[in-house]
Order: C-alpha cells, then structure tokens, then sequence
C-alpha cells in the first residue's frame, strides 16, 4: 500500500472531529434515501433501477451512435458540440474562446468532471477569473482544496473553519451563522454572476433526441451560470449521454432520491442551445464540450463497461463502511467512495494507487443502494485481479504470491495442513511487525488462535 | 480533430463500424395514474408546503398577489395569463419589458418576480417553466421571493405525463426549468438555508 493513501486514511481515522462530522452526514443523507426509496415511497423503485440500467447499458453499447445524434440535435437548435481528449484540450478551447470574446470573469457551477482536470487552476494560470458558485465548492475554492464528497463537497468542515476562511480571504468581520454566512457568500457571488462574461457547468444527462443539456442542483446557482452570462459552456463526460428526453422520467426519479432522498432537487434546467428569437435573455452562445479524459479506455471490457452507467448520486458513498471512516480525501483522485474505487483505476491506470480496489470489504452494500445497478463488488474483484496480474508482469510482491501457493498446496494436503495448524498455535502469531510479513499485518487485524482446530474437536465429539 | 478520434477509439472499442445501424432503445417508461384535478390540486398545494413554500387556490388572484406585494417592488413577466388576471397592471409591479439590461436591473433590485407556469407537477409539488418571449428566465431567479400564477387545467400528475404531453421539450423552449420548491443548500454542516443563490421564498397561486 502507497505510504500516502494509507497515511492519509490512518490521519482521518485518528480525527475525532472529522469522524463525527462524517459519520452524522452521511447517515443523514443515507437515511434520507432509504425513507426516498421505500416501497410505500417509491412502489416500482425496483423496476425504475433495472430499467435505467438496460437504458445505460444500451447507450453505452452504442455510444458513438448516441453521441453523434446528441452532436446534430445541438447544431438544430444553434448551439455546437466540441470533442476533447484531455483537460489540455478543454482549457484551450476555453481559453481561445475567452480571447476572442475578450472575456475575462467565468462563474462555474458544480461539474465533477470538470475537477478531474483541474479547469479552474488551468484557467487561472492565464490569468482568467473562475469563481466557483456552488457555496460548499466556493468554499472549497478558498480553502484550496478538492470535493470531500460527490454531492456535499464541503461535508469535512465545521461552521467555525468556514468563519476562519470568509474572514481571512473575504475580508469580513467574523460570522459564525450558518445562515449568515450563506447570505454573505450569496452577496458576493451575486455580483459575480452579473460581471461574468462566461458562464462553465456541468451536465447530469445529455439528451441525444433533443440536443439538451439537463442540469440538476438545489441553489440556483447553475441556473444563473448557464443564463445570465452571454457564454454558456457545458462540460461532460461523453457518457452522459441518453436516448430520449423520455428517458428523463426514469433517471430523475432516482436521483435526487439516491443523493438527498428529496423527489426531485430544487432546479431541473433542460438546455437546448442558446436563447431563440425574442427571448428576453439567456445565452447568445451555447456549447456543450464532450470530454472523454481516459473514459475510452473503459469501453472495451464488457463486465467493467458498466462503471461508466455512473449518474453520480453519491449514496455509495454515504453507505460505504471504508468511505465513512477514511473519508473523501484520503482517496487518490477526484472520485471517493466506492464508485472512486472503481473509476480511478480505470481512467488513471491500476498503477496509479494499486491498493484502492482492496480498500473494500466486499459487504456489497454500494452494489445494493446503487440506482443504475452498477455492480461495484464485480468490477473491485475484476480489478483486484487486474493489479495481480500487473504485479506478475512486472515481477512484483513475488513473495506474496509464493506465500499464497505454498498455502495452496498446505490445503491440498490434509495431514501436513493438521500438523502446521498444531505449530502455528503453539507459536501464536508473530508479533514482530518488521520484516516481510510487517507490512502486510500492518492493515490487518489477526483473530485469537483457537486452543484447538474445528478437526480436533470433531474427532472429540 | 479529437472528434473524429474519439469516435474512433469508441467504434474500435465496443466493436462497432461507423454509422451501423442500432437496435431500438429499452421502450421509454411512461406511467400516468388517473388522479382527479381536485386531488392533483390538494396535492399541489401540500407537496409545496411541505418544501416550505406556500401554496393556496385563488379565485381572485388578483387581490391575493396585490395582499402579498403590499407596498414591496415586483417585477411581472410577460405571459398573458398574469395580464388576463389582471396582475401585471397592479401599483408596484413593473412589467412588459423586453430589454435584457432593463429586466437584469429591475430584477436585481426588486422584491418579487412574479411569473406564470406553463405545467405543474401535482406529485412533486413542483413547476414547469419554459423560457419564451413571455416568460424570462431572471424573473423567478434573481428576486429573494418568487409568486407563480398557475391555471388550474395545467397541473399535470407528475414527470411522466409532462414527458408524454411534450416527449421532446427542445421543439417547445431553449431553456425548461422545472422548480421544486425555494432555493436551498445544506453544504456547511448540513444544515438547512433557503434562499441561496434563487429565492428563498416561494408562493404557488392556483387559479
């Protein structure tokens, strides 16, 4: 295990506060979405999660299909879709765009995908102004760091850290009001949404029959992103696409149900390009960047395909025993969580943190809330094998492998297996945890050894 | 061009040759209950209070929107529902603009926008707007209160009959937004505040 990711865990788990913090949120918002799912709130929950699992496994079979009728539906409606490979390619389309418009202020409303490449830090770097919008992702802009969760991106901090930040980077006298906090954060943010030249979101789905970008949040901010600057841009992972506007009745029912356990969040804004002849305002100009940033790489698996059914709803997050102890930031990526076990693997390499797909305990619990069925038990086990496999190749843990076999072959030898058991428990385990075994009994817990085995004591009946 | 790359890696990855044909979609999921309209209304008005906005059945709603302006500034969107029941003509209401910097401004500064709906979803207490000509987008965002005037005939049960009535929403508006209930966050310490970025206050009129 990488000293970093196990550092890290070991640091939150040692936090008292940050134990707290986690635990009481995330079983809120994990005992919202039971209440939101129950049958006699949701009857047909069951029938909604399968079908919207063949609805994503059809698109994701045909994506190129799906993503070519999204593209014409868009330039229908006078808006254009721009293809991007890498967080290199979506910063110099902004940036090009931004210099021909002479534009200099962009307000962005949450994107996750747009925290995988690092799009504000790019932006700023040449000197443009991206303001997050979001008040837990403004928060986390000042505080220089990543989303703590999908859906609560600020879910670590307590109200007292938020005071300490608005007074240090806003200038203004210390708050410790919840309420008064927000309001002074709406004010800011108010005069940015107004100044802005630029507005950057995200996209919850992309509708292929209408060319629409469907955008789902509770603040209002997203809202004003995509409709007071004379710019929208939306930014989205090339799987995000749907077939049908249709289709809409399906995935919004679950959402917000699996992320907050509300019916639907406060704004579902369904974008078809830019404003049309005698609006009064919105957009003039309307683009939809589909990004693909390793996404491509997922495609050819078909058990491991699955993980891009993904809409983001957090609630394995919020039900994951390894995610409510270790917390969003000891993880490696952008994605924390279950569904970050599986995604950052894939789209970053089986190298980039060998551990994560064995940070899990198989209890299958994120497979089960899970409102696009993603099997994420599955696909850890499948990369689990994958990073055996990368270890053959290149010769690593050699020795764990030898070890593994040798035991193989104990097991398959009933007498000898009987007579190691008899050494082991009168030796007991080892205590010592330098040398070989060290690291490996660093992350685990051994049992007491029993006085006797189970064969000892059923000869003795 | 990364487009025609990343079709490519796509094609090569699932198998498939550029522009094979696709076999039809899972047939979309539309349910629509039979509900009353008196029971969509009681549902209406309940699933609204629930989210902390109010909610009431006018047959003056006139007089109740001129109760709830009561010497505030508004600002009126053009629909010809509002100027039928007589709302956009009322003392403090400004409306029949149709300059983006003149809405922007009298927006920023007023107290309510006050709109029309053009559906509303009895189920999830929620409303459906399109962006037109008669019905912009800042009116029901940047003011702190938002009253929508709402015909009783357009509640519709809930998300799927609003699917079924409009099964491509881009042929009627560039921009649906559907409202449920005032702006919210719960992001410091998950506490609820309403009122964030849209407004905190949210009055549903059902004529």
């Amino acid at each position: 295990m990488s000293t970093e990711f196990a550092q890290k865990s070991h640091d939150a788990m040692a936090d008292p506060k940050l134990q707290l913090a986690i635990y009481t949120s995330t079983a809120r918002l994990k005992q919202n979405r039971i209440d939101a799912v129950s049958p006699a709130a949701l009857p047909d929950y069951q029938e909604l999660r399968a079908h919207a699992n063949a609805i994503k496994k059809h698109t994701i079979d045909n994506l190129d299909h799906y993503l070519e009728v999204f593209g014409r539906n868009v330039a229908a409606h006078g808006g254009k879709v721009v293809y991007c490979k890498d967080g290199t390619e979506v910063s110099d389309f902004v940036l090009n765009l931004a210099k021909e418009r002479a534009a200099h202020l962009i307000v962005k409303s949450k994107s996750m995908t747009t925290e995988e490449v690092d799009l504000n830090e790019r932006l700023e770097h040449h000197g443009l102004e991206s303001v997050e919008t979001d008040l837990g992702e403004y928060i986390l802009q000042l505080a220089h760091e990543r989303p703590y969760h999908i859906v609560a991106p600020a879910l670590h901090m307590t109200r007292y850290q938020v005071a300490d930040l608005f007074e240090r980077e806003l200038h203004a006298p210390r708050e410790t009001v919840i309420e008064k906090q927000t309001a002074l954060a709406r004010s800011v943010l108010r005069q940015k949404f107004l100044a802005a030249d630029i507005g950057i979101s995200g996209a919850n789905f992309l509708v292929a029959d209408s060319g629409a970008v469907v955008i789902v949040e509770n603040e209002g901010n997203a809202r004003l992103t995509t409709s007071a600057p004379k710019i929208h841009i939306a930014v989205a992972g090339i799987e995000k696409v749907i077939p049908r506007a249709q289709d809409l009745a399906t995935f919004l029912k679950l959402l917000a149900r699996s992320a907050t356990g509300q019916l639907l969040s406060v704004y579902t804004s369904f974008l078809s390009g830019p404003r049309r002849a005698g609006e009064i305002d919105g957009p003039d100009e309307f683009y939809v960047v589909l990004l693909d940033n390793g996404r491509t790489r997922l495609l050819p698996d078909k058990g491991k395909r699955q993980s891009l059914f993904c809409i983001r709803c957090g609630a394995c997050l919020n039900t994951c025993p390894v995610y409510r102890k270790i917390g969003g930031h000891s993880f490696p990526w952008v994605y924390s969580g279950p569904i970050g076990a599986i995604l950052t693997p894939q789209f970053m390499g089986i190298q980039h943190e060998p551990a994560l797909p064995f940070a899990s305990s198989l209890c299958g619990a994120c497979g089960e809330v899970c409102p696009v069925k993603i099997d994420i038990p599955k696909v850890l086990l499948d990369l689990r094998s994958d990073v055996k496999k990368s270890d053959a190749r290149e010769g690593r843990n050699r020795l764990e492998k030898l070890g593994f076999r040798a035991f193989a072959w104990l097991m398959t030898h009933p007498p000898l297996f009987e007579m190691a058991g008899r050494i082991g428990r009168s030796m007991g385990w080892p205590t010592s945890r330098k040398g070989p075994l060290g690291a490996w009994l660093s992350e685990r817990d051994l049992p007491p050894l029993p006085a006797h085995s189970f064969r000892e004591m059923w000869r003795r009946r | 061009m990364s487009r025609d790359n990343i079709l490519h890696k796509i094609r090569t990855a699932l198998g498939r040759g550029a522009g094979q044909a696709v076999a039809d979609p899972p047939p979309a999921r539309i349910r629509i209950p039979q509900v009353a309209m008196e029971d969509r209304i009681a549902s209406m008005l309940e699933r609204v209070r629930v989210l902390a906005g109010q909610a009431v059945v006018s047959d003056d709603p006139r007089a109740f929107v001129a109760n709830a302006i009561a010497g505030k500034s508004a600002v009126a969107s053009n629909a010809p529902f509002l100027a039928e029941c007589g709302i956009a003509g009322l003392a403090g209401v400004r409306s029949g603009i149709t300059n983006r910097e003149e809405l922007r401004q009298l927006c920023t500064t007023a107290d309510i926008g006050i709109t029309s709906a053009d559906y509303a979803l009895a189920d999830t207490g929620t409303l459906v707007l399109f962006s037109s000509p008669q019905e912009a987008r800042m009116i029901s965002l940047l003011p702190p209160a938002h009253i929508a005037v709402v015909p009783r005939a357009r509640i519709l049960t809930g998300l799927d009959e609003l699917f079924a009535v409009l099964p491509n929403p881009a042929e009627a508006t560039s921009s649906m937004v559907l409202i449920t209930g005032p702006s919210r966050t719960a992001d410091i310490e998950q506490i609820l505040v309403r009122g964030v970025h849209g407004p905190g206050l949210l009055t549903v009129v059902v004529v």
